[in-house]
C-alpha cells in the first residue's frame, strides 16, 4: 500500500487543485459571483486527499458542508463543480445544490451536507445496502469534530458496529465547531477514543500529513472491505479560514492561525517529495500552475454556462 | 371474498413484496421474533430470516438513516417506527436528507423507501404514544404521505408505496389493525393519489382520513335513518392528493364536512378546506366548509377525556346534521 511516485505527484496535484479552487471560490464570492455562503477547507487538504486516496474509484463517500476538497479528491469534474457553485443549469446539481449540497453521484460522491452530522446515519444505511447486496464497495463518511457530539454519531456508529458494516468514519477534527473549541467540547483527549465504546478500532492521525492519513485510512478500508466492520479515524487538522463567510474569528488568536499556517499540509508534502527526490522545485511549481490553470478554465466554463430557466423550477422534487 | 384484518393485510403486502423483490427488507425495533409493537410483522423473520427482517437498537434516527442510505444504493427498505410519536426522533434524516436529496442533487438520485408507522389515540397510552403527525410530513416537499383506512386499501397502497421511487410515509392506525374487510389474495396495487368515494350520498360530502373514514361511514348509516344522505370521500393519500374526486363530490352535494383525528390547528383539514375553497367547487358551496378535528391539546390519559379529545361517531353525526340542515 505504499504510494509510488506517480501517485504521490497526483496527490500533490489534488491538494494544489483544492487550494486553488477554494481560493478562487473565495474571490468569486467577494465579487458577488457566488452567493449564499461557503465553508472553506483551506489548510485541511491532506485529510480529504489522503483519505480518498485509500479508496477505489467505485467506492462511495458522504461529505460535509466543508466538502470542496472531498468532491475534488473523489474525481469531480472541475467545470461542472464550478458551474454548480455559480448556480448554473449544467452544474452537478443543476444549480439547485450549490457549495453546501454538491453531489457527484456518478463519481461516487453521495453529497455534501448542509446539516452537521447529516451524513453519519445515511452512510450507515449506504453501508447496510452495500452489504445486503454483497457488493465489494465500501463507503467513507466524513464529518467534523462538532458532529461527533450529535446523537446521530452514537446511533449510527453503534449500528455500523453491531452489523459489521463496510463503512469508514473519518472525523476531520479542525479544532472548532464554529467557535466552540474541542478543548471545551470534549472531556476526552482524542475523539477516536470513542471508537472503543462501539467496539471498533479508533485511531488519531496527524491530519496534515497526507501519507499518514492515506496509510491509516487504507487499513480501515481494507478492514471494511474484508467484512470486518467499521473504523473511526480522527484527522487532526485546522481550518485557516473562518467557519463560514460570516466568521470574524473572535474565538481564536491570529497567532494560533499563523502557527497552523506554518504546518501547511501542501508545503509539507511538497517538501517531502522534493526531499525524496520524486519531484524538483520546478516540477512542483508546474503542478501548482497547472492546478491554477484548471481552475481558471473551470471559471470560464462556469461563466459561459446557462442559468436554469424558471420553467424548470419545480423539476426533480419527485422521481 | 376472503376477509383479512387491516393488520393481516399489511403483513400480507409485506410478505408478497418480499417474495417478489429481493431488494425489499424490513427494519425497525422489535420487528423480528417479537413481531413489532402491534404484531404486524409477526412470522416474517421465520420466513425471510434476520437479514431481511432486521431488529434494531432503540435508534429511530438510525432507522431513518438506514433506510435512506440503503435506498440510495438500490435497496427498497421498509422501515417501521413503532409509534408515530417517535418519528420526531427520526426527523432529521427524513426531512433534511431523504426528502430533499433528489432535488438538491439535481435529480440524479432516487430514495425509494417506505416508513410505516402507527398513529392515533384510543389505546389509553396518552400524550406521547397517540399523536397524529401526518401533516408535518405533508408539509415537506419530496415526501409522499399515505393514510389507508381499510384492509383492502392498506394492502394495495402499501404495495404501491414500496414500488414507488420516492420516500413514502405510510401512516397506519392502531385502532384499525383489528378491523376486517375483503382483501384479494393476489398482489394488487392502488395508485398513490387516488381518492375513493366510500359511500355515495346527495346531501353533504364528508372528507375523512384514516379511522375517521370508518367513523364517518358509521355516522352516515345513522344519518340515513334521519333522511340525510352523506357521501364519504377518503383521500387515501394526503400527498399527492386526488383533488378531482373531492371536487366532484362537493359539486354534487354543495356541503363539506372535513373530519380528521389530528389537532385542528395546522391540520390537514385546513389544507383540504383551502383546496376546495380555491377550486371550481367553491361556486357550488351552499354553506361554509366545516372542519371537525382533534382538540388542540395533547391526548389525555383518562378514558373519558381521551374519548372526547378526537372526533367520535356522535360528533360526526351532529356536525353533519347541522350542516345538512342549513346551519354551520
Amino acid at each position: 500500500m505504499t504510494l509510488n511516485k506517480a501517485r504521490k505527484r497526483e496527490l500533490l496535484r489534488q491538494m494544489y487543485t483544492i487550494r486553488a479552487f477554494e481560493e478562487m471560490a473565495e474571490q468569486l464570492y467577494a465579487m458577488g459571483k457566488i452567493h449564499g455562503t461557503m465553508h472553506l477547507s483551506i489548510g485541511m487538504e491532506a485529510s480529504a486527499v489522503g483519505a480518498i486516496a485509500a479508496l477505489r474509484p467505485d467506492d462511495l463517500i458522504l461529505s460535509t458542508h466543508r466538502g470542496h476538497g472531498h468532491c475534488i479528491a473523489k474525481g469531480a469534474d472541475l467545470n461542472l463543480m464550478m458551474a454548480e457553485f455559480m448556480g448554473k443549469e449544467n452544474g452537478y446539481c443543476r444549480g439547485r445544490g450549490g457549495s453546501m449540497h454538491i453531489a457527484d453521484v456518478a463519481g461516487g460522491n453521495l453529497g455534501a451536507n448542509g446539516v452537521v452530522g447529516g451524513g453519519i446515519a445515511t452512510a450507515m444505511g449506504v453501508a447496510l445496502g452495500l452489504k445486503m447486496q454483497k457488493r465489494d464497495q465500501i463507503v467513507l463518511c466524513f464529518f467534523g469534530d462538532g458532529a461527533a457530539n450529535l446523537g446521530t454519531f452514537n446511533e449510527s456508529l453503534n449500528m455500523a458496529a453491531i452489523w459489521s458494516l463496510p463503512v469508514v468514519y473519518v472525523c476531520e477534527n479542525n479544532q472548532y465547531a464554529v467557535s466552540f473549541s474541542v478543548k471545551k467540547a470534549f472531556a476526552i483527549e482524542h475523539i477516536s477514543d470513542r471508537a472503543a465504546g462501539y467496539g471498533m478500532p479508533g485511531v488519531t492521525v496527524d491530519g496534515n500529513d497526507v501519507v499518514a492519513v492515506y496509510e491509516e485510512v487504507s487499513q480501515a478500508v481494507k478492514r471494511a472491505r474484508k467484512g470486518e466492520g467499521p473504523s473511526l479515524i480522527e484527522n487532526v487538522t485546522y481550518r485557516w479560514r473562518g467557519h463560514s463567510k460570516s466568521d470574524v474569528n473572535r474565538y481564536r488568536t491570529k497567532e494560533e492561525i499563523e502557527a497552523w499556517k506554518q504546518k501547511c499540509p501542501i508545503q509539507r508534502f511538497r517538501a517531502l517529495l522534493i526531499e525524496e527526490g520524486m519531484l524538483t522545485e520546478e516540477e512542483a511549481d508546474q503542478i501548482q500552475q497547472e492546478a491554477s490553470a484548471a481552475i481558471d478554465e473551470a471559471v470560464e466554463f462556469a461563466e459561459a454556462s446557462p442559468e436554469p430557466t424558471l420553467e424548470t423550477i419545480e423539476e426533480g422534487v419527485y422521481a | 371474498m376472503r376477509e383479512l384484518s387491516y393488520l393481516e393485510a399489511v403483513r400480507e403486502a409485506l410478505r408478497q413484496e418480499m417474495q417478489r423483490d429481493e431488494r425489499v427488507f424490513i427494519i425497525g425495533e422489535d420487528v423480528g421474533v417479537y413481531g413489532g409493537a402491534f404484531g404486524v410483522t409477526l412470522g416474517l423473520v421465520e420466513e425471510f430470516g434476520e437479514e431481511r427482517v432486521m431488529d434494531t437498537p432503540i435508534s429511530e434516527l438510525g432507522i431513518a438513516g438506514a433506510i435512506t442510505g440503503a435506498a440510495l444504493v438500490g435497496m427498497r427498505p421498509v422501515g417501521e417506527i413503532m409509534f408515530m410519536d417517535f418519528t420526531t426522533i427520526a426527523m432529521e434524516q427524513l426531512v433534511n436528507q431523504a426528502a430533499k436529496m433528489r432535488f438538491m442533487f439535481g435529480g440524479t438520485i432516487e430514495v425509494p423507501f417506505v416508513l410505516r408507522t402507527p398513529s392515533g389515540s384510543g389505546t389509553g397510552a396518552a400524550a406521547q404514544h397517540s399523536q397524529s403527525l401526518e401533516n408535518w410530513f405533508v408539509h415537506v416537499p419530496g415526501l409522499k404521505v399515505v393514510m389507508p383506512s381499510t384492509p383492502y386499501d392498506v394492502k394495495g397502497l402499501l404495495l404501491s408505496s414500496i414500488r414507488d421511487d420516492n420516500p413514502v410515509i405510510f401512516v397506519e392506525h392502531k385502532l384499525l389493525y383489528k378491523t376486517k374487510g375483503p382483501v384479494p389474495e393476489e398482489p394488487y396495487t392502488i395508485p398513490l393519489g387516488t381518492a375513493e368515494v366510500k359511500r355515495e350520498g346527495r346531501d353533504l360530502t364528508i372528507v375523512a382520513t384514516s379511522i375517521m373514514v370508518k367513523r364517518s361511514l358509521e355516522a352516515a348509516e345513522q344519518l340515513a335513518q334521519e333522511g340525510i344522505e352523506a357521501e364519504v370521500v377518503d383521500p387515501r393519500t394526503l400527498k399527492p392528493l386526488d383533488e378531482e374526486t373531492i371536487f366532484r363530490s362537493v359539486i354534487k352535494t354543495g356541503r363539506v364536512l372535513i373530519v380528521h383525528e389530528a389537532c385542528k390547528t395546522g391540520g390537514y383539514g385546513g389544507e383540504l378546506a383551502a383546496v376546495i375553497a380555491g377550486s371550481e367547487a367553491f361556486d357550488y358551496l351552499d354553506a361554509p366548509i366545516v372542519r371537525l378535528a382533534g382538540r388542540d391539546i395533547p391526548i389525555p390519559y383518562n378514558r373519558n377525556l381521551e374519548y372526547h379529545t378526537v372526533p367520535q361517531v356522535e360528533n360526526i353525526i351532529e356536525a353533519a346534521r347541522r350542516l345538512a340542515r342549513g346551519g354551520v
